[in-house]
């Protein structure tokens, strides 16, 4: 296919620290899993503190689908089972041995696997929950037949990391992956690519999948996007996506018939001195990352990028579905007539500030609000920034008002809280959309299941 | 700059929940943060927010008003001066202005914060920022020599009725400017419209009629030249009369994005389209009048820039402000030609399509809908 799905919405957020492109390995023998980055999933746990793990060795399920296990990353020992308030559940801290032992799911061609026995091998070996499902952004469900699945191979959020770089030199372990994902759909997969920047063979050249070609500014790496504009959801219908390591991993599973939970992650941000990109395993703790290689100003630890990443601590994990660790100031000053002065060092996605006549201009952003909360009133700005055959005001009001119906026709099934994130970031009125937009998909799922 | 800083942090506790000043806690916000803009930061979701507050988007709309504003307290000393035969210079034409004119500023302010401030309070929320224009607006749309009390009278009328009775800023119906002006209106008709009101302390020799003024009793031959209705130096209310001053707000809020350019330009459209029409027709002197002469004359341009573009009473999609835009214009022209009782169609105009944009946009959304279900149902079929 030579067509390019061009798109003009949206806005490309630059900002100073991005990864030098090389890429190092990350000494550390701590590791976490966060259930909290699991949406909607309720864990109860299989193994207790002291318990000695193998790399595939499960460590919680969920309680209501307990065909779902979330497997250890290394081996070594469980060091900490970390709650919070009300008991929440908030990291299996393992101590890795050194010894890289795996359990062994046997290594075997997916082309001559059926649909079952891949999607056993997948939820055996705890890979499965790299498979999330749109509606809901919610880990897959293995009865569910998704109309097609999505693969974005290329990520436009601020400072995001090169998958081109990441997955230089896989192309087998990819194209296994490709192969056993081709047994879950009937439909097609879609290999996602920038038609200006991808250029890695090992997406070019993938067989059994439909390579579509993108371009334009954020989201349109999103793969809300993609999905909206190549086969949008209706009601009823499941589409399934990944994010390029995870059909690696997926890979390295049939291959090898081992978790190796190996990814390569980007560290970024305006306080980071020496960005780069650095190997490591999922759930890596960021402290040896971070030690001697950020400025002193007051941070804020980003696991992901500054959209839709979770804040975290500097003694914390890299998040499941993650490949990027970003660093950048904290905001929490008071500034004098700050609406009033010209502001030569900020940044808007409106013209109100000169900032619209650098286009090419990075920046060091905080984490500042720049106002108070404040009623809807401007209207017309989030269609700038939203790709969405979607009325994107509207749809946050039905959401507001917990109006099913209209949220249903207004075409919530289509989006995530993500494909938000910019509506969010320049909202006149500093509400906090994505986390409208979260609880509204939630109350879909209570409603419809 | 710290000293206040600390002296701001000293007086706080005293406006938090338990201090002395509880109850004013959102006065003390106001001023707070009207003086910096808060330390406060994400915690969940984008950690980057940009640069726009409501407090620079709504000051913005306050410089574009600054052209009209200065013109008109120019002109309303004009008009006085040429009214009572006398030509001084530019000085005391600026000085009369200005008395005529600060003091319905500072009464419409004044009135309208007072009232902002108490809901403020008594709801608990934050004193919005909306009110910075809607005080500004009401004074250029009154004629010069409007009493004060009418001005107090019409913006707390407009702040209660038109605003706060409906949620505050954001959920209002109607225009609240416009909703003052309205209520004098048809409330004190004798001092808000005829041929006394446009001058202040007018000699009575003196005709005083505005443009529209000529054309309701169908005198097209005594109308100003069509420079002098372009450029302003004509009677009429304070901030309207000239196209250029209210030209000049207009790029200022285009170039900045604050004011939608989508309803500015459908209004115009929809001016002309009836105006044109109406030249088709030509059955009297109004009709024949040219159709962009209508975009000059009384309130239309005032109208398009800074009244229909109002962002909570207008459609508030993409479309729905093309169709409320043109029906503005298309509506306006046509009450001025065809009724006799307003000689001003655009306060009328803009007022009925505050009403009708809710439904516009239903529409919109709702052509939206269908087309998603239509292609659900070609997928299940």
């Amino acid at each position: 296919m030579t067509t390019v799905t061009k798109i003009k919405k949206g806005f490309d957020i630059k900002l100073i620290g991005e990864a030098e492109k090389t890429i190092k390995d990350l000494v550390t023998d701590q590791f976490a899993i966060k259930p909290t980055d699991f949406i909607g999933v309720f864990p109860k746990m299989l193994v207790k503190e002291g318990d000695l793990v193998k790399a595939g060795t499960p460590l919680f399920k969920d309680k209501y689908r307990d065909n779902i296990v979330f497997a250890a990353q290394v081996s070594g020992k469980v060091k900490e089972i970390k709650r919070g308030a009300k008991r929440v559940l908030l990291e299996i801290k393992i101590e890795a041995d050194g010894k890289d032992e795996a359990i062994d799911f046997k290594a075997e061609d997916p082309k001559s696997l059926d649909r079952e026995k891949v999607i056993k091998k997948l939820l055996d070996s705890g890979i499965w929950p790299f498979i999330r499902q749109r509606p809901y952004s919610v880990i897959a469900n293995p009865a569910d037949k998704p109309k097609a699945i999505f693969i974005s191979t290329f990520d436009t959020a601020p400072l995001a990391p090169d998958y081109d770089l990441i997955v230089h030199g896989h192309g087998e372990e990819f194209q296994t992956g490709i192969n056993a994902l081709s047994k879950l759909t009937e439909g097609k997969i879609h290999l996602n690519i920038d038609a200006n920047a991808t250029h890695s063979k090992v997406f070019t050249n993938s067989k059994g999948v439909e390579i579509n070609q993108f371009s334009g500014p954020h989201p349109t790496g999103n793969v809300g996007v993609q999905i909206n504009k190549i086969d949008p959801i209706n009601k009823g219908e499941v589409i399934w996506y990944l994010y390029p390591q995870d059909v690696l991993a997926i890979g390295r599973l049939f291959l090898t018939g081992k978790f190796d939970a190996t990814r390569v992650i980007a560290l970024t941000g305006s306080e980071v001195l020496r960005p780069a990109y650095y190997k490591t395993k999922i759930g890596a703790a960021i402290t040896p990352l971070i030690k001697g290689n950020v400025s002193a100003a007051e941070k804020r630890f980003i696991s992901g990028n500054v959209l839709t990443g979770t804040k975290i601590d500097l003694d914390s994990y890299l998040g499941f579905y993650h490949s990027q660790v970003t660093v950048i100031p904290e905001g929490n000053y008071y500034e004098l007539f700050g609406w009033a002065l010209p502001g030569l060092n900020k940044l808007s996605v409106s013209r109100s500030f000169p900032s619209f006549l650098f286009k090419n201009k990075k920046y060091r952003l905080d984490t500042n609000y720049h106002g108070g909360e404040r009623a809807y009133v401007m209207t017309g700005e989030f269609e700038k920034v939203f790709p969405f055959d979607i009325y994107p005001m509207q749809l946050i009001k039905a959401i507001i008002v917990e109006d099913i119906d209209l949220m249903e026709n207004l075409g919530i099934y289509e989006v995530d809280e993500e494909d938000f994130a910019l509506c969010e970031v320049i909202d006149t009125s500093k509400t906090n959309i994505q986390e409208i937009v979260r609880k509204g998909l939630d109350l879909m799922r209570k409603e419809m299941s | 700059m710290k000293a206040l800083r600390e002296f701001v942090d000293k007086q706080k506790p005293h406006f938090e929940k338990g201090g002395r000043f509880e109850k004013l806690h959102a006065t003390f916000e106001a001023f707070e943060t009207f003086l910096f803009v808060p330390n406060t930061v994400t915690h969940s979701g984008a950690h980057i927010r940009d640069a726009i507050d409501m407090k620079r988007t709504m000051i913005i709309v306050v410089l574009a008003l600054i052209p009209p504003l200065l013109f008109g307290i120019w002109n309303v000393g004009y008009q006085h001066f040429l009214s009572n035969s006398m030509a001084p210079d530019f000085w005391p034409m600026v000085g009369f202005g200005l008395l005529k004119v600060l003091p319905v500023i500072v009464v419409s302010y004044v009135t309208g914060l007072a009232i902002e401030f108490a809901f403020a309070q008594s709801r608990g929320h934050e004193v919005n920022e909306g009110f910075l224009v809607s005080g500004m607006l009401i004074p250029l749309v009154m004629p010069p020599d409007v009493p004060l009390w009418m001005v107090a009278v019409a913006t707390a009328f407009a702040v209660v009725i038109g605003k706060e009775v409906f949620g505050g800023t954001g959920m209002n119906i109607l225009n609240p400017a416009l909703t003052a002006r309205a209520f004098l209106f048809f409330a004190y008709p004798s001092e808000m419209s005829g041929d006394r009101v446009w001058i202040a302390e007018k000699a009575d020799a003196y005709s005083g009629a505005t443009p529209l003024g000529h054309l309701l009793v169908l005198d097209a031959d005594n109308l100003p030249s069509m420079w002098s209705m372009f450029s302003g130096t004509i009677p009429g209310s304070i901030g309207e009369t000239s196209t250029i001053a209210i030209l000049i707000g207009a790029i200022i809020l285009i170039a900045t994005g604050v004011g939608s350019f989508r309803i500015m330009a459908s209004v115009v459209a929809g001016g002309l389209a009836m105006g044109l029409l109406f030249n088709l027709w030509g059955a009297n002197a109004y009709m024949d009048i040219p159709a962009y002469q209508h975009l000059i004359m009384g309130g239309f341009a005032f109208g398009t820039v800074y009244m229909a573009t109002d962002p909570v009473s207008a459609s508030q999609t993409n479309r729905g402000k093309l169709y409320y835009g043109f029906l503005i214009g298309f509506i306006a022209v046509l009450i001025r030609v065809f009724n006799p009782a307003y000689p001003e169609g655009m306060m009328l105009a803009i007022l009925l399509m505050n009403v009708f944009a809710s439904l516009i946009d239903h529409y919109v959304l709702q052509s939206n809908i269908n087309k998603r279900l239509k292609r659900a149902k070609a997928v299940t079929a």
